[in-house]
Parts: structure tokens; C-alpha cells; sequence
């Protein structure tokens, strides 16, 4: 029997293999992997803020930087495409001292208190952000907003300058914390090109002003939003936050420890999402979709993220409930 | 199709398509996750995305063209589309001569439609039909992908045909990225239909009257001999229990007195019954009318089980929370029923019920234990043994030679406009649909806010608002021949002149099915949501003081945002 025509999957795989050292192993991977990849498949862990394997690589954060032998500069992890014979070192003198400086800078000027294993990575980075100065007072609502590219604020050298600001609740989904942003664009990306589409955000100011915001900063219902929440989904350090957790933590009820994950269906259209569901005392207190998943890479609609509550009762920490079963 | 009931192709492979014809389908609100795939494509790999559908839709925002034909004329653009490709000689010889029959026949029925002749009846410029057809033809890979815009008409199954016939034409079928594929609107119609939970079909679609085979196979499984008969649909049983034919009903999870075409009348029809169960998660308009309600744990979340998905991936729900006090597990209702009608099913598990469906549609499912269910993510049917990966994409055998099995054959279909057409009296059309953050009749979409929440509201072209001296939020009277409900009016740009939309997401507030025909399609039994004849009024004061009165008493929760 003949086919007609080529009918099955287009092959992409990469037929060429490149040869390269990390951390003095050699290593063998296809052509275009990128290093953090080649350094993952060695098992060696490379930090970032603003990488995710979902999203396209944008180079901001510069925590994943590693020394490349007779580059003139670190190079990025997530975006450097492997060579071959390149000698990498995640871990020389230099990467290090890099590393420790991107660290303090954020820690002396955004509040890492939610990022996950952050507290590690600043100790084992030897860390002191408070060698910067006490830090600067948080900023009255939306002056920071106001701020206009090119009106260079005078500093306040008395203070470690922040980005603290008072959290932002204009609606019941989700909340927007920007004295947690490091500005690593993972929500811009996910709302607009890699994802959604639908560019609600985007970074708006520069230098210290750049933070992220929505169309003349205007609050999230009269923006573009439609709460899909996937912004919620790559926020690595809880600047972006679903309502009923931030209700939780603040009620000091939220035990992620005590939390059961199941994987189920959502029960909304025929795409079929896989949602996993975080259910703390029998209640579903968040819905989330793994990275990994081929229908959604961790994707929702705002039925999936948000749309579950009619199986229970209003949530008895959380404010958004409206009706249920109970 | 042809004979298989799933759309042919993975979500993957809309990425790779070179040219993707959205037809009667806004998916970026009612299939969001999907709708990602096809931006992907779109603006990764330069698919080409052409809309059809008589509303400028959030979707037909992100098409290269949009064909804002008018409601009810899908055949006569389908069938233009394939007059085009065959005069201009961009047809698959090869595929047609190897894969299909009657294409004889079905060249004679579309020589009627050139673009030219079509462009009154669809609104259509001939340019624009010509330029779609010569794009679908000569892609490397095209794919159609429709959903209720197509199939909630008096003629359904032949709009999909229609669209069939397109991919047969060119050979846009059984290769990776070309295929047709509904786009199903609810997580499991797929899966219940794979089930057999339809009225011609047994399990994993074995026909019930034409493949007697399978039908004493699976009356053995079950020690029951199974009728040679078709059993009626949804829109049979009801003209069944009108007539009194049909005496008692058991609803499982379904609220048709909101969700069925011309709510009255159902609510009328489901009252004479002289037993009515209904088993639901919430006391709904339909389970209020019950006889006795089974109060049923959400199984999605609160049972296990499977469910099937668009791309005919059969996946695992599982148990996350316990059911509320009361409520029982579904298979635990339907056993005791049989139990109390004299039939011992013990209380299987689904895992057990979902075997023994593997055993009844073993070509279909054979190979989907739940243990490969849970390594592989899900599996895509059929997949016959334990040894078999899933089906990305199906027919693949049209295009072996010679040819596997029986040819995919060419469907005549004529067009045919709307049951109801417009006049002095109702001088508007209104379809509907949905909207992003609400699900049909808000059962489960009505448990949670969002700033996208604003309540039914009847939309409207700007034109025929100025006509009309109404502006956004004037409450309005809809009525139909059927009925009559009051809505605030919004000024939609996405709308042409006379036509109008509305949901169903908010019944109790504004039950738009009292307005729309259940004038429906013999072949499949779905009603035509999507067209009826309507008339717009301002509403009088009586109504205003009587609409405030219910604003006042907390009746309308939306009435804040209008």
C-alpha cells in the first residue's frame, strides 16, 4: 500500500547533535538546544526568575547567566543557543558574583517574601541587600503609576529605593501586588504573543519607573483583561495572585502544605482542560493547569481558573463567593 | 464522519495548518484553549485564518478575512466555494478517484452556485468567495472547524456536509493538519456519544440498526436482546410526550425547560408528563418541575470516571473534594435505580463500567485501560490495543492505494434559508450563542463574579439602534411568535442591519428561549437556535415600573451593570 502524499507529522527534530563541556562534562544534544536545556539534561540547576519553558526567552533578569570561555560578556542560559566544543561555567567566580549582585538589587527593591526558594537562593548567593540602605517607605496608590518616562525622579539616597506600593484590588478574580514585581515580563508574554493575545499589560516607564500596567493604568475591568488568569499562572513571586489566596494569606489561612492536587477535567466546553484542582479542608481554593499538558501548557480560560465554585459554598476566608451548593 | 463521530484532527495540528476556515464558530470565547492553538498558528506560522460567520466576532478579529454571511446561507457559500474549485481546476483528481464516490453527482449540484450567483443569498462579494476557494484548495495543508453556527439549524447535517464535501474535493482530509472538526461545546458530548448515549448508536458507535453483529455482541454483554429500532432524540421524545406517546422522563444533568428551543412550550410538555425524574447538582428550573430529584455529586470533581474531548482524547476526571451532605455518586444512583427495578448491577466503579465498555467497542477502545489512560495523559480513539499510541488523526486510509475500506462519499446538499424569514410584523433575525464567562443557562457559571458578568442584554447594529432611537442600555421588548422578554439593548458594531443577538446565560433574569423555534433538523434533532424572527420595541412604562419593581427586589443581580 502507497500513500498518495507525506501524511503524517512534519519531522522536525533536529538531525544535527552538538558536542559541548559544562562544568568540565561533556555533553551531546541536539543542534539549537539552549544551555539551560544542555544543563537541565546534566542535571545541573541553573536559577531563574524569568525563564519558563512555556514561554519565549526575553533575557531580563540575568539571573540564569553563566561564563561562556572567551565570550566577552556572561551570556543568558535560557536564550544561548548551545555551540559546538563550547565550554560552559555555571559556576565560576564571575556567574557568581553576577548572580549575587542581580539578587541583592531585587531583594534591596521588591518584596521576595513569596517567591518560591528565593530565601535559599540569597543565602546561597551570600547575599546582603540591606547593605543598600533601609529601605525607602512604599509609595501612596498610583504614583507610581504617574510616573513619566524620561522625568528622572530624584533619588532619596537615604533609602534603598523600592517598588513598594500598596496591592492593587480593583476586582473579585485577582489581585496585583507590584511591590513583588521583578519585572521578569513572564505575564506580559503570557497575556500577549506566547499565549492569550490579548494584551491586557505591558511594560509601561523605564529604569526604576518601568512596572507593569495596563492601558493608561487603568484599573483591570476597564482594561482589556478577561481574567484568564495566565498571567496568575507564570507570576513567579505572587505579584499576581487570585483573590481567594491573597484573602487566605491575609487571613492567615492559606496552608499550600496542607493543600491536595488532583488532576481532573474542567467541566466547562468540549476542549478539555486539565485542571488541577488545590483543595485545602475539602474546599477548592485555587485551579491551575500543568506546564507540561498538551492541550493547555498550563493555560486557562477564566471558567477553568475561576469558574468552579458552584460545586461549594462560598468560601468562608475568601470574599468572592457567590453561590453554591454549600 | 464517515461513519466515525469526531472531528478527524488533533488541536496540535491547527498550528501547522496553512489555511484554517473558522465556519459558525467564535472560538476565542467559546473555546478559548483551543482558540491559543489556532494563534499559534496564526502568528508563528503563518496560518491563514478565514471567519465565516454573519457576526464580526472576537475570532473573525484575528481572521485574514472575515465572510460575514448571512444567516442560514453556510450550503450556498460552501457550495460556491466548490464551484470555484472545481472550474478552476484545483481539485485532487488522485484523491477523488481513489478515496470517494459520487463526485459525478455532486459536480452537477454545485454547477448552480457560482459566486456569482450566491452573492445576494450569502452577502458575499464573488471576489472574496473566489479568493477563499483557490486559498483552501492550494494549501498544503487546510483545515474547516465549526461549531453551533453550523449545526443549531433546520438543516444541520446538511450544512456539515457541505463543508465535508470541501475537504473531499481537495483531499484536505486524513493527513496531518487537514481535516474537518467540530468544535464540541460541552466536556463530554463527545464522550457520550462514544458511549452509545445517543439514540442510533451502541457503544464506541456501532449502529444499532445495521450492524447486527455488534448488536448481539453487546445484548449478550449486557443479557438483554437489544431492539433493531432507532430510539428517538431529543426533539422526537419531546413531540413523543406532546402527543402523549411518552409518559415519563429521567433527566440527568440537563435543564431543558431553559436550555431546549421555545421554552414554553417544554415547560408546558414536561408538566403533562405523569412522572418526571430529574438528577442534577442544583434544584434548576427543570429539576423544580420534577416528580423526584436524585441530588447527584459533581462527578467532574467529585466522582471519577472519563471524558472525551474535541480532539477524541479520552481523558480521567477524578474525585478532588467529597459531594455535599445528601449527595450521591451517579453511579451509585443509576445502580440502586436498577436495583429497585429489579436488576442487580451490583455498584460498579467507572473503571469497571468503563471496562466493560472496552469489552463492547473493542476496536474503538480496546487499548484504553485506565493505567494507559493515566501514563499517556489521555488517549485519542480508536485505539484497539494495549500496543496502540491513540489516532491523532483518522482516515488516514483514504489515502492508501488501493483505498482501505469504503469510500468517503461526496453529499449533495441544496441550500436552504431559515424556517423563519423576517417580515413587516418581526422584521429582525436573532441568533445566539455564547459569551466568554458564562456557560449556557448559568447553572455553573452564575457560582462566581467577574468584571465580565454584565447580565443578558440584547445586542444590537448601531444602525438599527439609531433607527429604533435607542441607545445602550434602554430596556427593550423582544417578542417572537412564540413569546416576549425585556433586555437591555447593547450597541454592537460587530452586528449587521436587522440582526440581532442574544444568550442564554441568564434565564431567570432573560429567558431568550421563549423566543427561539424549535423548528428543527430531522437528521439530527437540533433546533435552530440560530435564526428566528423577532421584533424590537421600546418598552412601555408599565414594563419599565414593572422591570424596576424587580430590580427592587433583587430579582435582575445583574440590572447593576446595565
Amino acid at each position: 500500500m502507497t500513500p498518495l502524499v507525506q501524511l503524517g507529522r512534519p519531522d522536525r527534530t533536529p538531525k544535527t547533535m552538538v558536542t559541548l563541556t559544562i562544568d568540565g562534562q561533556a555533553v551531546t544534544v541536539p543542534e539549537g538546544t539552549t544551555i539551560i536545556n544542555a544543563c537541565e539534561s546534566l542535571g545541573i540547576t541553573v536559577p531563574t526568575l524569568c525563564y519558563l519553558e512555556t514561554l519565549r526567552p526575553v533575557n531580563v533578569c540575568r539571573l540564569c547567566v553563566v561564563e561562556v570561555e572567551g565570550a566577552r560578556v556572561l551570556a543568558p542560559a535560557c536564550s544561548r543557543a548551545v555551540e559546538p566544543g563550547m565550554q560552559v561555567q555555571t559556576q565560576s567566580a564571575r556567574v557568581k558574583h553576577s548572580r549575587k549582585l542581580v539578587l541583592e538589587l531585587l531583594a534591596s527593591s521588591v518584596d521576595l517574601s513569596t517567591t518560591p526558594g528565593m530565601s535559599d537562593l540569597l543565602e546561597e548567593y551570600d547575599c546582603s541587600p540591606e547593605r543598600y540602605g533601609p529601605p525607602e517607605p512604599p509609595h501612596a496608590p498610583g504614583t507610581r503609576d504617574a510616573h513619566i518616562p524620561g522625568h528622572h525622579q530624584p533619588p532619596n539616597v537615604a533609602y534603598a529605593a523600592r517598588v513598594a506600593q500598596p496591592t492593587k484590588v480593583d476586582n473579585d478574580l485577582y489581585i496585583r501586588d507590584y511591590g513583588k514585581c521583578v519585572l521578569c515580563y513572564k505575564c506580559v508574554e503570557a497575556c500577549g504573543p506566547d499565549h492569550q493575545n490579548t494584551f491586557a499589560i505591558a511594560v509601561a516607564g523605564r529604569g526604576f519607573d518601568a512596572r507593569i500596567s495596563t492601558e493608561l493604568a487603568v484599573p483591570l475591568p476597564q482594561s482589556a483583561c478577561v481574567y484568564c488568569g495566565n498571567c496568575i499562572a507564570v507570576c513567579p513571586t505572587g505579584a499576581l495572585m487570585a483573590k481567594d489566596e491573597y484573602d487566605m494569606r491575609a487571613a492567615g489561612t492559606w496552608h499550600e502544605e496542607a493543600q491536595q492536587v488532583t488532576d481532573t477535567i474542567c467541566p466547562y466546553c468540549g476542549v478539555g482542560c486539565t485542571l488541577t484542582l488545590h483543595v485545602q479542608d475539602d474546599i477548592i481554593v485555587k485551579s491551575t493547569s500543568p506546564l507540561e499538558n498538551s492541550i493547555t501548557l498550563g493555560n486557562l480560560c477564566i471558567k477553568g481558573r475561576f469558574g468552579w465554585r458552584f460545586v461549594q459554598g462560598p468560601n468562608p476566608v475568601a470574599s468572592t463567593g457567590v453561590s453554591g451548593r454549600g | 464522519m464517515f461513519g466515525a463521530g469526531g472531528g478527524t484532527n488533533s488541536y496540535e495540528e491547527v498550528e501547522d495548518a496553512d489555511v484554517v476556515f473558522l465556519w459558525g464558530s467564535n472560538a476565542r470565547e467559546a473555546h478559548p484553549i483551543w482558540f491559543h492553538h489556532l494563534l499559534k498558528g496564526i502568528r508563528h506560522n503563518d496560518t491563514r485564518l478565514y471567519v465565516m460567520d454573519p457576526r464580526r466576532t472576537s475570532s473573525a478579529k484575528w481572521a485574514d478575512v472575515w465572510l460575514g454571511l448571512r444567516v442560514g446561507s453556510d450550503i450556498a457559500l460552501a457550495n460556491a466555494i466548490a464551484h470555484e474549485i472545481i472550474a478552476a481546476g484545483l481539485t485532487h483528481p488522485g484523491f477523488i478517484a481513489n478515496a470517494t464516490e459520487g463526485f459525478d453527482a455532486y459536480k452537477a449540484a454545485v454547477q448552480a452556485y457560482s459566486p456569482e450567483a450566491v452573492e445576494e443569498t450569502t452577502g458575499i462579494p464573488a471576489d472574496v468567495i473566489r479568493e477563499a476557494a483557490h486559498a483552501f484548495a492550494t494549501a498544503k495543508r487546510a483545515m474547516i472547524c465549526w461549531t453551533l453556527g453550523i449545526t443549531e439549524h433546520h438543516n444541520a447535517v446538511d450544512n456539515v456536509l457541505s463543508l465535508i464535501n470541501l475537504c473531499l474535493l481537495t483531499g484536505q482530509v486524513g493527513r496531518w493538519g487537514a481535516g474537518c472538526n467540530p468544535l464540541r461545546g460541552q466536556n463530554n458530548v463527545q464522550g457520550g456519544g462514544d458511549m452509545g448515549a445517543i439514540p442510533n448508536k451502541l457503544p464506541g458507535f456501532q449502529d444499532i440498526e445495521q450492524d447486527p453483529e455488534a448488536r448481539e455482541r453487546i445484548g449478550k454483554l449486557w443479557g438483554v436482546e437489544i431492539q433493531p429500532t432507532y430510539g428517538k432524540n431529543l426533539t422526537q421524545m419531546l413531540h413523543a410526550m406532546e402527543h402523549g406517546d411518552m409518559k415519563g422522563l429521567f433527566v440527568i444533568g440537563e435543564n431543558p425547560v431553559q436550555s431546549d428551543a421555545d421554552g414554553n412550550r417544554v415547560e408546558r410538555i414536561l408538566n403533562g408528563l405523569e412522572h418526571l425524574v430529574v438528577q442534577e447538582i442544583f434544584l434548576t428550573k427543570t429539576a423544580q418541575l420534577a416528580d423526584v430529584v436524585f441530588p447527584a455529586a459533581a462527578t467532574w470533581c467529585e466522582g471519577d470516571g472519563t471524558v472525551t474531548n474535541s480532539e477524541r482524547r479520552v481523558q480521567r476526571v477524578r474525585k478532588a473534594r467529597s459531594a455535599p451532605e445528601g449527595a450521591r455518586d451517579e453511579l451509585w444512583i443509576i445502580s440502586e435505580l436498577a436495583r429497585r427495578l429489579g436488576h442487580d448491577w451490583t455498584t460498579p466503579t467507572a473503571e469497571e463500567v468503563w471496562n466493560e465498555f472496552r469489552v463492547a467497542a473493542p476496536a474503538f477502545a480496546g487499548g484504553m485501560s485506565y493505567a494507559r489512560l493515566e501514563e499517556l495523559g489521555g488517549i485519542q480513539w480508536p485505539c484497539p490495543d494495549e500496543s496502540h499510541p491513540g489516532t491523532p488523526f483518522l482516515h488516514e486510509r483514504l489515502w492508501q492505494q488501493p483505498r482501505v475500506g469504503r469510500a468517503a462519499p461526496f453529499s449533495i446538499a441544496q441550500n436552504e434559508a431559515p424556517s423563519e424569514r423576517r417580515d413587516a410584523t418581526y422584521p429582525y433575525l436573532l441568533t445566539t450563542g455564547r459569551r466568554l464567562e458564562s456557560y449556557n443557562t448559568g447553572v455553573q457559571t452564575s457560582g462566581y463574579r467577574s468584571p465580565l458578568h454584565w447580565g443578558e442584554s440584547l445586542d444590537i447594529s448601531p444602525e438599527d439602534a439609531r433607527a429604533l432611537q435607542i441607545v445602550d442600555g434602554d430596556i427593550v421588548r423582544i417578542s417572537s411568535r412564540r413569546g416576549t422578554v425585556l433586555a437591555p439593548a447593547f450597541i454592537d458594531k460587530a452586528l449587521r442591519e436587522k440582526l440581532l443577538f442574544m444568550t442564554l446565560h441568564f434565564p431567570d433574569e432573560v429567558s431568550t428561549n421563549v423566543l427561539t423555534t424549535d423548528v428543527f433538523d430531522p437528521k439530527s434533532g437540533t433546533s435552530e437556535f440560530k435564526a428566528c424572527a423577532v421584533r424590537v420595541d421600546r418598552a412601555t412604562a408599565a414594563e419599565l415600573a414593572e422591570r424596576a419593581e424587580l430590580v427592587e427586589r433583587g430579582a435582575l443581580q445583574h440590572a447593576e451593570h446595565q
